[in-house]
């Protein structure tokens, strides 16, 4: 007798969503699906505004990655400008976008990871929380809040505020960077530093030997990777090339131009949730072929080389098993691996002369009717596409979020979690956390993805063919 | 020589020239009273309903603006009657267009989010209407955003009365009324704006801005519509 087993909602992601596994007859895993149950409509209510507003509305998209979309934003408004923008702004927005990446990422590895990662998969849920890392892990746990405000302040000081500035707009930035501000940050730096160091430490030392057959389980399997490279090739959070590599490591599109990406993404719906489909377009989505991966396992998988010291030398350690990383457990990895990176190039260019360039904004008017804007979320490549009419007014709007990119590849990682834990009826709480661990690892966020928002609680039901309540667990 | 009158306010005996509107009157008495159709400068209109004051023997509530000065008047303007219709005057402007601050160009600077605020209104007990409004962005150097437009006529005001173009005016009725240019046509198409951009500073919400403003980017400067009155009516040019 079939059945199938419900998740809803998923915890400790960004975003409501919910997981159904089918049972098949003999109790195996059939299929398993992750819904996304949330709906916000962005694409069509921006239609008719203004290309100007558009960061600020994008931005509200999200409350962790505003400056994601702000950047994605501002770029496609550039286009549609068609200015250089100044090298000053050019700077400003990528330290801003790295104090985005530290601070999210720090976000999913500390506090939505962390309880699994440090407490264990199945230990007692009372104390898989936040909580419970505080009572047993304390540095541990102040290393995540701390992190993540550095990486807060980098956003705050650059924009004003560190949720939804109103900073960055189309031709550049509105505000330099004052030489004070400059400092505050500097003097931060080493204390960043040493967090991730240790977080590094803990990863490599502790955490891997202890999720042997989870590292060998959670989302290992054959796909692709897309994501930016510089134009040297070097790891890239916010300009750059479109690249796509298989995990043989065969590079089948080694740097295309991002407003040319809907030559290699194309995108499918499904019935079961509002999360688009994206896949790989020469390959189709027949079978799920162009299934492929984003955020920054691609992005460290994808790039010839780092280009800051520390973070290469984690690079070499990353690869030291094969050019090409499959494990979805080593997201992980390559997130502590992006902020060390990041940390890197904020004091790079912190000490870069021109930074505090007061000329920071280029001015023209609507000189294109079509914008492409494309930057590096911490979760994966980020699309914003608009048409407008010759006063500005837009058209028609699409955004491609990194978390609808991952969509396949959550599916399959909640699949194969699944078929290698479920066994029979018996539902047990540990068996759901493995489950949402699957999908934490893309640290997704679905109310960007949906363009929608929330906070999940946890229900697992266990239903028959005929709709029958077999098992049941509930989440507080 | 001027008449004057007498007349009782909040309590204490105040005098006035009779010629003056008891808006005036308080506002000449320190009397905080929020207005936004109101511009110095400009005729009144009497249509926000904010500067409602309750004068003895009136049936209700006057506004303040339109209301002249009589000899012994007896006038009270901060009851809590009074102060509930001007929250609820404020609820219903928010209520009827699409009043979004976090993305609006002047998000702290919009006398409508200041009226809000020093009234307490923390929340809105209407349904919002959502209306499907349009912007125009035709024009070379400003938008009109109509979500934003509380109807306040500030702008038709200002072209006419003080740049002389009357470029804007009031279409429809109720609920479906617009401001518009030129009976209708694109702004940008208008032959009689002269692109001064007054309707735009004297606009007291985000429905007039300069394009390419991004969110509570636009500051607005009033001041000057009272410079321009007073040169050409007393020959003061002292800005």
């Amino acid at each position: 007798m079939s059945q199938r087993i419900v998740i809803d909602p998923v915890t400790r992601i960004e975003g409501h969503a919910k997981i159904t596994l089918h049972l098949d007859d003999d109790g195996q895993v059939a299929d398993a699906r992750f819904h996304v149950t949330e709906f916000r409509g962005f694409e069509k209510f921006c239609e008719g505004r203004l290309f100007w507003e558009m960061p600020s509305i994008t931005a509200r998209i999200c409350g962790i990655c505003p400056v994601s979309h702000l950047m994605a934003s501002a770029k496609a408004g550039d286009t549609i400008l068609g200015v250089r923008i100044p090298t000053a702004a050019e700077k400003l927005r990528r330290l801003m976008n790295w104090g985005q990446i530290v601070q999210s990422h720090a976000l999913s590895f500390f506090h939505l990871s962390g309880p699994d990662l440090v407490l264990g998969m199945e230990s007692d849920p009372m104390q898989r929380n936040l909580a419970g890392l505080i009572a047993l892990n304390p540095e541990f746990a102040r290393d995540g809040i701390r992190l993540r405000q550095f990486g807060q302040d980098v956003i705050r000081l650059l924009g004003g505020k560190s949720i939804h500035p109103a900073w960055c707009v189309p031709g550049g930035v509105r505000e330099p960077l004052s030489v004070e501000k400059r400092d505050e940050m500097l003097r931060r730096l080493p204390e960043a530093f040493e967090i991730i160091e240790r977080a590094l430490k803990l990863y490599k030392n502790e955490v891997v030997a202890k999720h042997r057959r989870e590292y060998d389980v959670y989302g290992n399997f054959p796909s692709l990777f897309i994501g930016l490279v510089s134009n040297q090739g070097g790891l890239e959070h916010y300009d750059g090339l479109l690249r796509v590599m298989d995990s043989d490591g065969t590079i089948l599109e080694p740097g295309l131009a991002p407003k040319r990406f809907r030559e290699v993404i194309a995108e499918a719906v499904e019935p079961w949730t509002y999360l688009k489909m994206p896949y790989y377009k020469p390959y189709g989505y027949e079978g799920h072929a162009g299934l492929y991966r984003v955020g920054p396992l691609a992005r460290v998988n994808l790039c010839d080389f780092a280009g800051t010291p520390k973070a290469e030398a984690e690079l070499r350690l990353f690869r030291s098993n094969g050019r090409v990383v499959r494990q979805g457990f080593a997201y992980h990895y390559a997130r502590l691996i992006e902020i060390l990176f990041a940390l890197e190039k904020i004091e790079e260019t912190l000490n870069a002369p021109d930074v505090t360039n007061k000329h920071v904004r280029s001015q023209a008017e609507v000189n294109h009717l079509h914008g492409v804007g494309v930057s590096e979320a911490p979760r994966g490549t980020l699309f914003h596409e608009y048409w407008v009419d010759e006063a500005g007014l837009l058209q028609s709007v699409n955004l491609i979020i990194a978390t609808g990119q991952n969509n396949l590849a959550m599916n399959r990682t909640v699949l194969q979690i699944a078929r290698a834990y479920v066994a029979g009826q018996k539902l047990h709480e540990g068996l759901l956390n493995r489950l949402e661990h699957g999908i934490r690892l893309f640290d997704p966020c679905l109310s960007c993805s949906t363009h929608a928002a929330g906070q999940m609680p946890l229900t697992v039901e266990l239903h028959g063919p005929d709709g029958e309540l077999l098992d049941g667990l509930q989440r507080g | 020589m001027e008449t004057v009158v007498t007349l009782t306010l909040n309590g204490e005996m105040v005098s006035a020239r009779a010629d003056q509107t008891l808006l005036d009157v308080i506002r000449e008495q320190k009397i905080d009273l929020p207005t936004l159709c109101h511009m110095q400068g400009l005729s009144e209109r009497g249509g926000c309903r904010l500067c409602v004051v309750e004068v003895q023997g009136a049936p209700r509530p006057m506004a303040a603006c339109v209301t002249p000065v009589t000899e012994g008047m007896v006038v009270r303007t901060h009851t809590p009657e009074l102060e509930h219709q001007r929250r609820l005057v404020v609820e219903l402007l928010l209520a009827e267009r699409n009043h979004v601050c976090a993305v609006c160009v002047v998000n702290g600077h919009c006398d409508l989010q200041w009226a809000a605020a020093k009234l307490g209104v923390a929340s809105v007990r209407y349904e919002y209407l959502h209306p499907d409004l349009t912007m125009d962005a035709s024009h070379a150097r400003f938008v009109l955003d109509h979500n934003r437009c509380i109807l306040c006529t500030r702008c038709v005001r200002v072209c006419d009365e003080v740049e002389g173009a009357h470029t804007w005016d009031i279409a429809g009725r109720g609920i479906k009324t617009r401001v518009i240019t030129d009976l209708s046509r694109p702004w940008g198409d208008s032959p009689s704006c002269t692109s001064c951009g007054k309707c735009v500073q004297v606009c007291p919400t985000g429905a007039l801005f300069e394009k390419g403003a991004t969110v509570a980017e636009m500051t607005k400067e009033r001041d000057f519509v009272g410079w321009i009155i007073r040169g050409r009516t007393k020959r003061e040019w002292t800005w």
